[in-house]
């Protein structure tokens, strides 16, 4: 076969929805799209263990404490799954660490904001895995085999953590006084992040159109945002609490909510490296793994000696 | 009236004996925890959040049996039974106790669990030491309480065995491995065996609720757990290529109520929420 029709195979299959596998060719820009995507993702899951990571030893209940301590956990899984997938597309997870540990790979920049409250986990739960499920469920249609297979575990327990939020911030905003101002506070400080977790306006997305085309994407960054907003808003409403948007309203004619402008300049900002906990996270991240290196050494050393000795009793 | 006070007696250190094992679990369980998103594997950061579940998961069962025994005792043992004002203001109320009251709102005196788990992580080395030394006595401290009289405590100690069988297992090969990976790994270890030695013997000392649990035949014999887990620990060290440091000096205290500084702070962590907002749903 030609490049030609190498290429004219790899179209006809996009086009009647057929999985891109491993060894199946593919365009070069289409594989790092994929790597780029896949590895962000999987940057993501493991830099947000971090924040809610923050509050396992302060869980309020030992109940809490123990689905929270979960949920890291998975977020811990979803990392290995997402790293997998990407390892089939010929780039190694040790080069992946190295390029997030050196700020060249990028994670999504929610997790650069700080969880200073318990309701912070419900927001979270919330707002952020909502989010990311809205952005996620479509990609368990994505082009890609492996990463589509991924996306299918991940979703199922995304909607888990989701559910748990929720349910946070239902007890939050069924309690106290403090505890309703709390849940407010959580929600002031996660709207607009989360809302930006769509990515930027589809006029500035340098990535969306040919994404879209390929079928990694399936639904532009502002569909989903005004999907998201949909839902939250209503959500919102059960919680008895406020959304920190003046200009939010519902909009009979487009059938969606109106809401205010977003700045893109703090979503900019907290992207180069100016959130508030971006040196933070990076750095928890670069520490684990340079304090891990002799245990990792270690296990390489001892699984070679095993092998040689294993090797000397057959030959014996 | 000499048998309802021998009754009562029973009943207090029946409740003390399972607080003495729940807080082993619990303490054990948050120390782990704290390595949740920072391990040096990721796949090691799963499988250590994993024993620390299922350490946090026997220390509830144990909690919600020791609120449940709580519950039972004469209003006049209540009051005597803990010192911490916070407890004393829930009993005031009269209203039942349940497991969260247990784990957070008593106080360091109050907890009974050996200093050992209570050690700070440190590194990977102390790390896997501590659950070495604490899974073995664990393993055959279930084993042998499933045959305790008390159904409550032998179902759970049933239900636990399967996971500290899987604990032990992780713990050994980890020593195994650091024992006999690299010059680095053997030295680590060394150094977190000689350090923490001293807090292995209070494992298997038995203070007067064990002798009197063992004596109703509800606890083990730490004596005979004591030689069983002198045995693996040795097969283990022995591949590790390690020695056991000659039986010095070992600390005691835990198990009285009379802890290392650290445990203050892991309280100070784990009740703060408790402590700072009372009284409310979460």
């Amino acid at each position: 076969m030609t490049v030609h029709s190498f290429e004219e195979h790899f179209e006809e299959k996009l086009d009647k929805d057929i999985a891109i596998e491993p060894r199946d060719w593919m365009p070069d820009t289409y594989r790092k799209t994929l790597i780029r995507q896949i590895s962000q993702h999987a940057h993501s899951e493991i830099v947000g263990m971090l924040p809610e990571g923050n509050w396992i030893t302060r869980a309020p209940s030992l109940r809490r404490k123990a689905v929270l301590l979960a949920k890291v956990q998975d977020e811990a899984g979803h990392g290995l799954y997402l790293y997998s997938a990407a390892e089939t597309l010929g780039v190694s997870r040790d080069e992946l660490y190295d390029q997030l540990h050196s700020g060249k790979a990028k994670y999504s920049s929610i997790f650069n904001y700080p969880t200073l409250t318990w309701a912070d986990m419900g927001a979270i739960g919330w707002l952020v895995d909502g989010a990311a499920i809205m952005n996620q469920v479509p990609l368990c249609r994505t082009s890609y085999g492996p990463y589509a297979r991924a996306m299918v575990r991940v979703c199922k327990e995304e909607s888990f953590h989701q559910r748990q939020g929720f349910e946070i911030m239902l007890t939050l905003s069924n309690g106290t006084e403090v505890q309703k101002k709390m849940a407010q506070d959580a929600l002031n400080r996660w709207w607009w992040p989360s809302i930006m977790m769509f990515g930027p306006p589809d006029a500035e997305s340098p990535n969306t159109e040919m994404s879209v085309r390929w079928k990694i994407k399936r639904f532009t960054n502002d569909e989903l945002r005004q999907k998201f907003i949909d839902v939250t808003v209503e959500q919102t409403k059960i919680l008895g609490l406020e959304v920190p948007d003046k200009d939010l309203k519902w909009n009979e004619e487009r059938g969606h909510y109106d809401f205010g402008a977003i700045d893109w300049a703090e979503f900019w900002n907290v992207v180069k490296g100016n959130g508030p906990c971006n040196k933070e996270r990076l750095e928890t991240r670069k520490k684990a793994w340079e304090e891990g290196e002799w245990v990792r050494e270690a296990a390489a050393a001892y699984a070679e000696k095993r092998k040689k000795k294993a090797g000397e009793q057959q030959a014996a | 009236m000499i048998e309802s006070n021998q009754l009562v007696n029973k009943a207090t250190s029946q409740l003390s004996y399972t607080l003495q094992i729940a807080d082993n679990a619990l303490i054990m369980g948050h120390r782990l925890s704290e390595w949740c998103g920072h391990g040096p594997i990721l796949e090691q950061d799963i499988a250590l959040t994993n024993i620390a579940l299922d350490h946090l998961g026997q220390a509830r069962s144990l909690y919600q049996y020791a609120a449940e025994q709580f519950n039972a005792l004469p209003a006049a043992e209540k009051e005597k039974f803990f010192v911490s004002p916070a407890l004393q203001s829930i009993i005031a109320t009269g209203k039942a106790m349940d497991e969260d009251d247990m784990a957070y709102l008593r106080d360091g005196w109050d907890f009974r669990n050996v200093l050992l788990v209570e050690q700070p992580n440190k590194d990977w080395a102390y790390t896997v030491v501590r659950s070495l030394c604490y899974d073995a006595f664990n393993f055959f401290f279930y084993t042998a309480l499933q045959k305790s009289n008390d159904e409550t405590l032998a179902a759970i100690a049933e239900k636990s065995l399967k996971e500290v069988t899987y604990h032990l297992r992780w713990s050994s090969e980890w020593a195994i491995r650091l024992g006999d990976g690299t010059e680095e790994s053997n030295k680590r270890i060394k150094e977190a065996v000689t350090d923490r030695w001293q807090y292995t013997g209070e494992l298997y000392t038995m203070n007067a609720t064990d002798k009197a649990m063992q004596e109703a035949g509800i606890g083990t014999n730490l004596d005979d757990i004591k030689a069983k887990w002198q045995e693996r620990i040795n097969a283990v060290m022995s591949e590790a290529g390690l020695d056991i440091p000659s039986t010095g000096w070992m600390q005691h205290g835990g198990k009285e109520g009379r802890h290392t500084e650290h445990l203050g702070y892991i309280l100070a962590e784990l009740q703060f929420m408790q402590r700072a907002y009372p009284n409310m749903e979460w």
